[in-house]
């Protein structure tokens, strides 16, 4: 068993709450304890660091130390790419400099908190990877997504800047999608915008571009004859699935593109039913994804 | 030098070949060449121009990652050709072939050679490059004070290769955006305590439509960048400086949505996403959602919200409520913003200037480190287990 303490997020709890629910429904399948951490704030999304960055630094530090409080965790776990890459720009700041954490702690003292260097906080995609493993998860699959075509989208938080979010040669953590997609038994779709922004950092500034960005991603990966896209981005999911009608107007195109969150997919290969998964709750209904399923389970019957 | 002297190996290239005065598509081209490991993709890219093609087009000059010339895509991402090791290349490419290719969002003017005039310099010259020095000008020399002016070296080191413009997302749907170099170097006036034009310059970037709010934060040029100028970073610090230093308030609701993000975070502790759009069209209040361009947002927005709901995505008691986090937590919350907004000047770690502490970084599990914190026993309820 691997006690985690869980940040989910806002959005996962707010407007896309078939994620959290997902989470909270695969995690005993993979013996992953989750210890959520109620008491925790917004990451800011970069938005808050872009306001008044010592207050981005400062709101995290608490997150990171409520979660060194939680007793026998081995680590963090986010499942929301935009808190992973915004927590860890905060992090490589704090840890950084033990003058500046001390800084920041001051600040938390109050509240008898404190941040210790060197937490581990990793996205649900890179637990999957590097915790559980991709055997130990292959062994697990219950249902494999056989012919399932299905297109990886990771939003910029988690693949950018590489340094900062541990990628290299070694740790290649802007391909555990693929990995992860192989190891549940589904086909690997390559396409342009895989590793591109979905666009919501500025849907409310300029719309056009944004549903642009989304609906060029989506236009791609229909071309590339995927079935569904998989994220581990809400953020991305509100402007991938969510907004998706209105991308199709703006790129004049028939779209239809079922987005999953990486929990569903990996739920609906541990046997779990789309249900339960929340996935009745998309704007996108996964019909492709369902239908698919459902006939592979009365195969195996 | 080489540490350890490698003998030449064979490489192969694949380059990109268009001559659009020619009429012909554009192609695939390769040529194995040899070299050491540890020279560049450039010295191979003019290896193979020398020995098979004399008519392969790529700019370059100085050769050591100065002049910025060179500037291409090798296997997908922007960079250097000089300042890119072949072993390397070779390391990073899907099938052992080493990709080159023009840059980006700049139209080809043969091969690898991009029009640097028609996208990068004009969107440079966009933004003033230049000092509008304060009044009156010193006979002699401005005396700064050195704190002041290390702010600035980070953009200034940009040796103007078109790296980050190559891949910059936003300008791939909006060609029109001023985009990561023009904006890092706006940041250098702005940033500079000489300039007599801060508010000015920076009413004109945040009222453009394509100016500093339509970054879409993606990384891109944080990545390409050589010269590790961070032009995102720049953009985020012009956007903070026009928002809490100028008080500009844009029509591209960069301010609002800015200040109402912020806001919802210090009132609920978690962000309030119904409220986030009436907000940042209509004002940062409660009452932002009855403003005209909040209700046009919302207008359009609403048969998006009437299927989220008919699919129970979204709850009506969220919508209106939002969620909060426990009311002594939120208090806390509170009390960091008002520690920390109440300081008299921000306080702003640059690491790019002040470097990483020498100890080496030893990532531990969470609960590795026992924190006094720890012994609280009002934090005691942490672990609810979902």
């Amino acid at each position: 068993m691997l006690r985690v303490a869980y940040w989910p997020g806002c959005v996962s709890r707010g407007f896309t709450p078939e994620l959290h629910g997902s989470m909270a429904r695969v995690a005993p399948l993979l013996d992953i304890e989750l210890v959520q951490l109620d008491r925790a704030n917004c990451s800011g999304c970069g938005v808050i660091a872009e306001h008044n960055q010592e207050l981005a630094d400062t709101l995290n530090a608490r997150t990171f130390a409520l979660a060194q409080q939680v007793e026998g965790a081995e680590l963090m776990m986010n499942i929301c790419s935009t808190c992973q890459g915004a927590q860890s720009e905060c992090q490589e700041r704090l840890d950084a400099s033990a003058e500046y954490r001390a800084h920041v702690n001051a600040t938390l003292a109050p509240e008898g908190l404190s941040y210790e260097k060197g937490l581990t906080n990793k996205n649900f995609l890179w637990l999957l990877v590097e915790e559980l493993g991709l055997d130990e998860l292959r062994s697990r699959v219950k249902r494999p997504l056989t012919n399932l075509k299905v297109g990886p989208f990771y939003g910029c938080y988690i693949v950018r800047p590489r340094k900062r979010l541990g990628i290299d040669a070694d740790t290649p953590r802007d391909h555990y999608l693929e990995q992860v997609i192989e190891a549940l038994g589904g086909t690997v779709i390559e396409y342009a915008g895989m590793r591109k922004c979905c666009g919501f950092p500025i849907v409310t500034m300029n719309k056009e571009a944004s549903l642009k960005q989304a609906g060029r991603h989506l236009g791609d990966a229909v071309d590339a004859d995927a079935d569904c896209l998989v994220t581990p981005c809400p953020l991305c999911h509100l402007n991938l699935d969510l907004q998706q009608p209105a991308a199709e107007g703006v790129v004049a195109r028939e779209l239809q593109m079922p987005v999953l969150h990486l929990p569903q997919l990996v739920g609906l290969a541990l046997g779990v039913a789309p249900k339960e998964l929340g996935m009745n709750r998309h704007v996108v209904r996964p019909t492709s994804v369902i239908d698919w399923s459902t006939s592979v389970v009365g195969a195996a019957a | 030098m080489a540490e350890t002297h490698r003998p030449p190996e064979q490489f192969k290239l694949r380059m990109r070949r268009y001559d659009p005065e020619s009429g012909e598509a554009p192609y695939w081209d390769e040529h194995t060449i040899e070299l050491e490991p540890h020279r560049s993709v450039l010295e191979g890219i003019l290896q193979a121009k020398a020995r098979f093609d004399g008519s392969i087009g790529i700019r370059c000059s100085c050769r050591a990652a100065i002049c910025g010339s060179c500037g291409v895509r090798i296997n997908g991402e922007p960079g250097l050709a000089c300042h890119t090791h072949l072993d390397h290349a070779r390391a990073s490419a899907k099938d052992g072939v080493i990709e080159i290719e023009p840059m980006g969002n700049m139209p080809v003017i043969k091969d690898l050679i991009v029009d640097m005039d028609a996208v990068h310099w004009k969107k440079i010259q966009r933004v003033t490059p230049w000092l509008l020095a304060k009044q009156p000008v010193p006979e002699r020399e401005y005396v700064v004070a050195k704190d002041a002016m290390v702010d600035v070296t980070q953009s200034m080191a940009c040796i103007q290769c078109g790296a980050c413009v190559s891949d910059c997302l936003a300008m791939e749907v909006d060609p029109g955006f001023i985009g990561p170099a023009a904006l890092a170097k706006a940041y250098r006036f702005v940033g500079d305590p000489r300039d007599d034009r801060q508010r000015e310059r920076l009413v004109d970037l945040s009222e453009d439509p394509q100016g500093i709010f339509d970054c879409t934060h993606c990384f891109k040029c944080v990545e390409a960048c050589p010269k590790d100028v961070n032009p995102m970073g720049q953009i985020m610090r012009l956007r903070r400086i026009a928002i809490s230093d100028q008080h500009i308030v844009d029509a591209n609701n960069g301010e609002r949505h800015e200040a109402a993000l912020t806001t919802l975070v210090r009132d609920y502790g978690l962000l309030h996403e119904a409220e986030l759009v009436p907000r940042s069209y209509g004002g940062n209040s409660w009452f932002g959602k009855f403003h005209p361009a909040a209700g046009m947002e919302l207008l359009s927005l609403l048969p998006t919200a009437i299927k989220a709901i008919a699919r129970g995505k979204i709850g009506i008691k969220l919508a209106l409520f939002g969620h909060k986090i426990p009311a002594a937590d939120l208090q806390a919350v509170k009390r960091i913003y008002q520690t920390v907004e109440g300081r008299s000047e921000r306080y702003e770690l640059n690491l790019y200037i002040s470097g990483e502490d020498e100890d080496e970084r030893t990532p531990v599990g969470v609960a590795a480190g026992g924190t006094d914190g720890g012994e609280d026993p009002a934090v005691a309820g942490e672990g609810s287990a979902s």
